[in-house]
């Protein structure tokens, strides 16, 4: 079997790491190189130690990067864009990690992001990254920009709603409870271990970047109105959204959620309804989703009104993260979607 | 194949139960997990089987 020569830059990080457990055990990649500046020259297992043994590899540096197939590009964020245009010399294909490219209007990066961005026509060159919205683009493209990990949460739980226009478009609140590791492995003052355990910290009530790609990916051309609002808790792992919206038609009943969700979602192999009405897991649960690539989905309407809460987990650095990218890297290569990433979660965990 | 269809109560999910399946048998709902009462199995009835309720964060 012909392997594609795949490689990552910016590989020291939590989603590179990520990245990088992944492709290690992909059938159909070679995997060539994964820089980082700060530990070129250094085994892999140097920065991630759970890849000891698993590969004798070593960080490269940027500048020693060679050409190959695919490029997973795990760099912080405004790096992707300065530099996309050797990556492109370097690579066929694509995927950025960052947020560089996951808005396609430049007018919302320069809102969201702040400052102007450098390749503002590239913007649309990049098929957004969540492979349930965009799978087909994603069959017909080189580049693809993986969404940030609240965003995922949130999008893939509303998605449907929005889509069969179910919902009050004015009114939808969004709370996401993520773990430390969405921060990224850069310490800082706030993460030191006596301020950040055990705390449930609301950092971003308002104005977080991920709310704009759920205006994105959510609006099917109409105007709507998000709220969200980012919780850091002390897990490690792991991203819960809890969203509330208004059904537009009071006769809606749990039954017709039911059946617009297996709709859009009954074919996807990584998505699951999770509502019982017993037993301890009766809503999705992102600590049974640790190092799995599934988002779990629950709902449950307010007898008293029109309101409908929708409960989404996933493992951030997964399904938000380097999972994510690596099912799209399969659609776009032609690979079984699900290969490489197979693995169920653990229980008990 | 059993000719024995029926829809969840709750979810709305098809059932395909047992041919053997009898009155006042407990069967589960594979896509909402709910536990269901054969209340009739010709035509098929299903209902939600009484549950004990959890006392959570009370």
């Amino acid at each position: 079997m012909s392997k594609l020569k795949v490689s990552i830059a910016g590989g020291s990080g939590y989603t590179g790491g990520e990245v990088a457990r992944l492709l290690l055990f992909h059938p159909n990649v070679e995997f060539k190189q994964i820089t980082s500046e700060r530990f070129a020259g250094k085994f892999i297992y140097k920065a991630h130690p759970n890849l000891r043994k698993v590969t004798n590899l070593k960080f490269s540096s940027l500048a020693e990067l060679e050409p190959c197939d695919v490029l997973f590009l795990c760099l912080p964020h405004g790096n992707s864009m300065h530099g996309m245009a050797e990556f492109k010399k370097l690579a066929g294909k694509i995927i950025d990690l960052s947020g560089d490219f996951r808005l396609n209007d430049k007018e919302d990066y320069t809102k969201w992001y702040g400052g102007k961005h450098v390749l503002p026509d590239s913007l649309t060159e990049f098929v957004y990254g969540i492979p349930e919205l965009h799978r087909e683009e994603m069959r017909n493209t080189n580049y693809v920009s993986s969404a940030g990990c609240n965003a995922t949460a949130a999008i893939l739980g509303l998605y449907p709603l929005f889509k069969n226009k179910l919902v009050d478009l004015d009114r939808t609140v969004i709370e996401v409870k993520g773990g430390s590791s969405e921060g990224g492995n850069s310490p800082s003052e706030a993460s030191h271990h006596p301020e950040r355990n055990d705390s449930v910290r609301s950092y971003k009530p308002t104005g977080h970047r991920h709310q704009a790609e759920v205006l994105q990916e959510l609006a099917f051309g109409e105007k709507i109105r998000v709220h969200m609002s980012m919780t850091a808790l002390g897990i490690v792992r792991g991203a819960l959204a809890t969203s509330h919206v208004f059904l537009n038609h009071s006769a809606i009943q749990e039954k017709d959620i039911w059946k617009i969700y297996r709709k859009e979602y009954g074919d996807e192999p990584f998505i699951r309804i999770v509502k019982e009405s017993t037993g301890t897991y009766r809503f999705p649960e992102p600590k049974l989703l640790i190092g799995s690539n599934y988002c779990d989905i629950g709902f449950q309407k307010d007898s008293d009104s029109n309101r409908l809460v929708i409960i989404s987990a996933i493992d951030n650095l997964m399904k938000g993260a380097g999972g994510q990218a690596v099912q799209a890297f399969n659609i776009m290569n032609g690979f079984e979607e699900t290969t490489a990433l197979e693995f169920p979660g653990l229980h008990p965990i | 194949m059993s000719n024995k269809k029926s829809e969840c109560p709750i979810c709305d999910a098809e059932l395909i139960l047992a041919d053997d399946t009898l009155q006042s048998e407990l069967v589960e709902c594979s896509d909402c997990g709910t536990e269901l009462e054969v209340v009739s199995t010709s035509p098929v009835e299903l209902q939600e089987a009484p549950q004990t309720e959890e006392d959570w964060g009370e």
